[in-house]
């Protein structure tokens, strides 16, 4: 069976937090805001794009990446604050599983990034990308797959740290790469041929090409529009996610963490 | 069947031997405390009888299961409640305990009948709603036991639970305690480094560098513990020491009470003391041995948490 409860009690513990943490939540509000209208609207003036699509609304998908990209990364790495601060030594001494532990992880990182990125949406026909109910429904299942292998990335990077002093060096070196070499910022087909090989291995750029598909259509071959087949971004994002969760479960070891605690 | 049992008790980090051929038995609904200084092993035994660790040698059976085979059935009987509080801080009285009656999987409304049972037991139903962060150390705390019993274990760990408190607040955890284990015949394992603590347990167990050195009553161990220990205060302490040793052939201990000499009989010693040492000595006292006393017999050294 299930363990439903212990895991929706997880998921429902994150997004208290969520809603508590004022900073948190108008950070993540202020943020795509500021790249969209700020960055996004300054290189607008500036760059000459393919008729058909203006820089901001290419930029649009890649802000939407953004929202889930540092939403997903946030509640993988809590886990770590939990462990200094003993809410996980709780749940370790609960008789739950470590699958059901990551599961509610999973979970509830990738509804907190649906509720922003779906927040940031509703800005979507302000620059001139109407929205339609199938896109939607499209996008809903769009994100929570990008969510759910970002958030396996994180559980995956928050299972070998130890402390929140690293978790800055992950924003540094992890986070920041993985957005600006997404193919949200500038397509990928433009990038030379050694990043774009960074690119590939990054799920972000799978989501970010996924939310291209859905709000850009019509773009396909144009070069403002999506770089990879759409089967082939739910296929790697399946295999990200697929792969990244299973480690991570292996992983969470739980009595290699006490250890590490018992003699620090 | 004992509370607990263990046999030949291992933990290795490394290097580092945390608890060596540790051998104990709980019986059931005793007040067992563990005694020991800092680093003396009861956290990580504590953490091995909770199936948070393994064992690098040796097994240990709790209500009846083995920790290491049977790690889910000694979950669902213990609870545990945690050296550093382990409260969600953004979240009210009520959350965290709700959190936790969800981590057990317990039915809702059972969930919601033993909470409020609970907070009455622990006084805590009018801090109901409030935040955690913004109760005092002494509710913490109360709170952090209050989770860790909602399920109803049959063997509450607590791993010293009034550290850090002013002593009306350890007072009353105790009191707390007590009223719990009347009501639900909960057996307690307590570790302390409290001595006076330790003597209000039904049996204590000293452990000194992972091992124990010993276990009873407190009146046991200070009945083991034969006679009176006179302390004698002196600014000329190495020269009354030897002059002691001489006369009396007893070796004093040097403690930063003064000298700790153990003899049979106090009264009768002090007149002897004076009339030969009398000239060196500023104060004297006699006790009746305490733990303190009993843990610096055992290992030549004063107890200091």
């Amino acid at each position: 069976m299930i363990p439903i409860r212990p895991m929706q009690s997880i998921v429902t513990r994150e997004f208290k937090r969520f809603f508590r943490q004022r900073g948190r939540l108008l950070s993540s509000l202020a943020r795509p805001l500021l790249w969209l209208f700020i960055v996004g609207v300054g290189i607008n003036r500036i760059v000459e794009t393919p008729p058909g699509i203006s820089y901001l609304q290419f930029l649009f998908p890649g802000v939407v990446g953004m929202v889930v990209l540092f939403s997903s990364m946030h509640s993988a790495l809590s886990t770590v604050y939990d462990r200094e601060f003993g809410v996980m030594r709780l749940i370790l001494v609960a008789p739950i599983s470590r699958l059901t532990i990551v599961g509610g992880k999973v979970a509830s990182g990738s509804l907190l990034s649906l509720l922003q990125a779906g927040i940031l949406l509703c800005l979507a026909p302000l620059i001139g990308i109407p929205l339609g109910l199938q896109q939607i429904i499209l996008l809903v299942a769009y994100i929570l797959l990008t969510a759910v292998a970002i958030t396996g990335v994180g559980l995956l990077l928050a299972s070998r740290i130890d402390s929140l002093e690293n978790f800055a060096g992950i924003m540094n070196f992890v986070v920041f790469p993985m957005f600006f070499l997404s193919g949200g910022l500038y397509p990928v087909k433009l990038l030379p041929a050694g990043l774009q090989w960074v690119i590939y291995a990054n799920p972000l750029a799978y989501g970010i090409d996924l939310f291209k598909h859905a709000l850009l259509p019509g773009s396909p071959g144009m070069a403002l529009g999506p770089d990879f087949a759409l089967a082939s971004n739910i296929g790697m994002l399946l295999l990200f996610s697929t792969i990244t969760i299973t480690a991570a479960t292996a992983l969470f070891d739980k009595e290699a963490r006490l250890v590490r605690l018992a003699t620090r | 069947m004992p509370a607990i049992v263990t046999e030949n008790l291992v933990k290795r980090f490394g290097e580092l031997t945390a608890v060596d051929g540790l051998n104990v038995e709980v019986r059931p609904g005793e007040l067992f405390a563990f005694l020991g200084p800092n680093g003396a092993g009861k956290t990580t035994t504590i953490h091995m009888l909770c199936t948070l660790l393994r064992p690098s040698a040796g097994s240990a059976r709790v209500a009846g299961h083995d920790c290491v085979k049977e790690a889910w059935a000694v979950r669902r009987a213990i609870g545990l409640v945690f050296q550093e509080s382990t409260l969600d801080k953004d979240l009210t009285v009520y959350e965290n305990l709700w959190f936790a009656c969800s981590l057990q999987n317990m039915p809702s409304r059972l969930a919601r009948e033993r909470i409020d049972e609970m907070l009455r037991l622990f006084e805590l139903s009018d801090r109901r709603d409030q935040m955690t962060r913004q109760l005092s150390g002494g509710l913490r705390r109360r709170l952090d036991i209050a989770r860790g019993v909602l399920h109803r274990p049959r063997i509450l760990f607590l791993d010293e639970p009034t550290i850090g408190l002013d002593p009306q607040a350890r007072r009353q955890i105790w009191q707390f305690l007590d009223t719990l284990r009347q009501r639900e015949e909960t057996t307690l394992f307590v570790t302390t480094h409290y001595l006076e603590e330790a003597e209000t347990c039904d049996r204590v167990g000293i452990i000194d560098h992972g091992r124990l050195i010993a276990l009873g009553t407190p009146e046991e161990l200070k009945q083991a513990f034969k006679g009176d220990v006179v302390q004698v205060r002196s600014e000329k302490l190495s020269e009354l020491a030897q002059a002691i040793r001489e006369e009396f052939h007893i070796s004093p201990q040097l403690t930063d009470r003064g000298l700790l000499l153990e003899v049979m009989d106090g009264e009768a010693f002090l007149p002897q003391l004076i009339r030969s040492c009398g000239d060196k000595i500023v104060g004297i006292n006699i006790q009746r041995p305490s733990l303190n006393e009993v843990f610096l017999h055992l290992t030549g050294r004063e107890f200091e948490p």
